[in-house]
């Protein structure tokens, strides 16, 4: 004879329906989220969508809104970060091979160095303007309101970032890559540079676009070392003035007249573009990393 | 090397090809490793030594005058009552992490126990584009959306004006929400699976088990994930400076504009301070005071991250 049990339990209803309203809360708090993105460039687009031309990269910087755009910014951008990348990557990557690698786990040295990166890493970006300003600009250096300086600040802010996630790549190459090139007879440099460092190349890369990305965007440390000017050339080398993308928008909006609340919108939307097409590059290269680990 | 005797064999073992000039390699490497790690070390000496000489210089000669209510250093006579940054800066945060709380931690919670594995790769994206807008993106859409829309508008107390706290802390709660989002859902995500088995198999329904279980189990990393994002609100300059604007009103009202610590060092610091000059002293004595109250709660915020780890590892 057989007996039937149901398993099915059933939920009260009051029990139902605060799990269906928790629900509800979650994906409204992801719509919102999204809806921020959609917000914040949509009301860009409303201001100044109609404005957005060739023009507006090829033109220089000016008080006059028809012949107004945003070469030497973004060229400036381009030197200020493009530079503070060749400095920043090299050195951060190196600081991750050797924390992972070689410096051995736990002993007083390698958690004194990874305590200073995490604080570094939290440190108010326009603190590093501070130290800029005091040792570079002026100081020891004296390099003045150049390119070079803020390379060097800009440098300053990404190397925390770029040495964390470096790390969490390297962690995420299998030991048996390192253990199968020890037991063939590489030395352990020998591994790191030939096994594990093109295993991470592709998180690192991922990582590190996202901190230029961010560095793009920076504006807060450069208020202080003089790029908020109109600068209506562009940089020729490190010793030159310039300008930046971020605080040239910044200075159109501290004008209250309406044309440049609208240049500023146009030069936000530029921005934005250049910062998305570089956040899409990153999330493609992660999806082919993690779709490599897993197969 | 030298002869190794193997049963009743002896066998010749040698160095592998070139490896005197592969350990030569290797040396070098290690020093240049070691030289790029002391430039970490290099960039906090150096923000120590720019910061506190002239701090601990300027806080002499303010002495007592720091506790009150009118913050004036760059007139004359200047100034230096402390407490209206201080009200700006709090009420920004407060308000920013009145935004962001409830929203970052549901998108948390919505990626550890909700979403479908492929749900969570469109979603990751969203909170990652969101945090690479730019601040000073975020501090125009407050300065021509947030503010003359709403705040002017719909703000009953006072007389609305062009800035104010509540426009900046909204925008910079939209800053932190992928902060809190990112770092909860990774301690919610670290929570064993066997912890949530068991909830299930006490009948528990999902929100029960998100909420009740995993929620409390991953505590300690959400409370870090709010730390550090209220450190990240508390040291933001561009926002604060565009939005709330550079007036330090001593004032209860989020109606009105307000100055945060960091949008002083913004506003005081675009004008090529001198060195000596008042302008100059006076932001590295904030530059100091803000790099020690993040720097405290960096620290807390990382202290509890490394012991749940620890305990789930």
């Amino acid at each position: 004879m057989s007996q039937t049990i149901s398993l099915k339990s059933r939920l009260s209803p009051r029990r139902t329906l605060i799990d269906g309203a928790f629900r509800f809360f979650l994906y409204l708090s992801i719509f919102i989220s999204l809806g921020m993105i959609f917000w914040i460039v949509s009301s860009l687009w409303n201001e100044a969508g109609w404005l957005l031309s060739w023009d507006l990269l090829t033109n220089y910087p000016s008080y006059d809104i028809d012949n107004a755009g945003f070469q030497s910014p973004l060229v400036g951008s381009l030197w200020v970060v493009g530079i503070a990348t060749l400095v920043a990557l090299p050195t951060g990557l190196l600081t991750a091979l050797y924390l992972e690698e070689f410096a051995g786990k736990g002993n007083k040295f390698s958690r004194l160095i990874e305590l200073n990166i995490q604080n570094l890493a939290g440190v108010p970006a326009v603190v590093f303007g501070l130290i800029g300003l005091a040792f570079i600009v002026r100081g020891f250096v004296k390099w003045g309101f150049t390119v070079g300086s803020a390379a060097a600040v800009i440098a300053m802010l990404m190397l925390p970032v770029i040495i964390i996630v470096s790390r969490e790549a390297i962690r995420a190459v299998p030991p048996s890559y390192r253990e199968g090139a020890l037991a063939l007879g590489a030395t352990p440099w020998q591994a790191v540079w030939r096994l594990v460092l093109p295993s991470a190349i592709p998180g690192t890369a991922t990582g590190s676009i996202l901190a230029v990305s961010r560095a793009i965007g920076e504006s807060a440390p450069l208020l202080l070392l003089g790029a908020l000017s109109f600068v209506t050339f562009n940089p020729t080398g490190l010793d030159s003035p310039f300008t930046i993308m971020p605080l040239t928008i910044f200075k159109y909006a501290s004008d209250s007249r309406e044309e440049f609340q609208i240049l500023a919108s146009a030069g936000s939307l530029i921005l934005m573009a250049v910062l998305f097409i570089l956040n899409l590059i990153a999330i493609i290269l992660r999806d082919i990393a993690t779709r490599k680990r897993n197969v | 090397m030298g002869e190794v005797k193997v049963g009743h064999k002896s066998v010749l073992l040698s160095p592998s090809p070139h490896l005197s000039r592969r350990l030569n390699t290797q040396r070098v490497a290690r020093y240049t490793m070691l030289l790029a790690t002391t430039m970490s070390v290099i960039v906090t000496v150096g923000i120590v030594a720019s910061l506190f000489p002239t701090a601990v210089r300027t806080m002499i000669t303010i002495g007592t005058q720091i506790i009150g209510i009118s913050w004036a250093p760059l007139f004359e006579p200047p100034e230096y009552g402390i407490l209206p940054l201080f009200t700006g800066t709090i009420f920004i945060v407060a308000i920013a992490m009145l935004v962001a709380v409830p929203v970052g931690l549901a998108a948390a919670i919505f990626l550890s126990d909700y979403a479908t594995f492929n749900l969570r790769r469109v979603v990751k994206p969203i909170l990652e584009i969101l945090a690479g807008i730019p601040t000073v993106v975020l501090g125009l859409f407050g300065l021509y959306v947030v503010n003359p829309l709403y705040v002017e508008k719909y703000w009953p107390i006072g007389e609305p004006l062009a800035y104010s706290a509540l426009g900046a802390g909204f925008v910079t709660g939209i800053l932190i929400v992928p902060i809190i989002a990112s770092v909860a859902d990774d301690a919610l995500s670290a929570v064993p699976r066997a912890m949530r088995e068991a909830a299930y198999a006490l009948g528990a329904t999902r929100r029960e088990v998100a909420s009740k279980v995993v929620f409390n189990a991953g505590l300690s990393g959400v409370v870090a994930a709010l730390i550090l994002a209220f450190a990240r609100a508390f040291g933001e300059t561009t926002i604060a400076l565009m939005v709330a604007g550079s007036y330090p009103k001593f004032t209860a009202n989020p109606g009105d504009p307000m100055m945060s610590l960091s949008a002083f060092i913004g506003f005081a610091g675009i004008g090529d301070a001198e060195v000596g000059s008042n302008a100059y002293n006076t932001i590295f004595l904030i530059g100091a005071i803000l790099f020690l109250i993040t720097l405290i709660f960096n620290i807390v915020g990382n202290r509890i991250i490394a012991k749940y780890r620890e305990a789930y590892e």
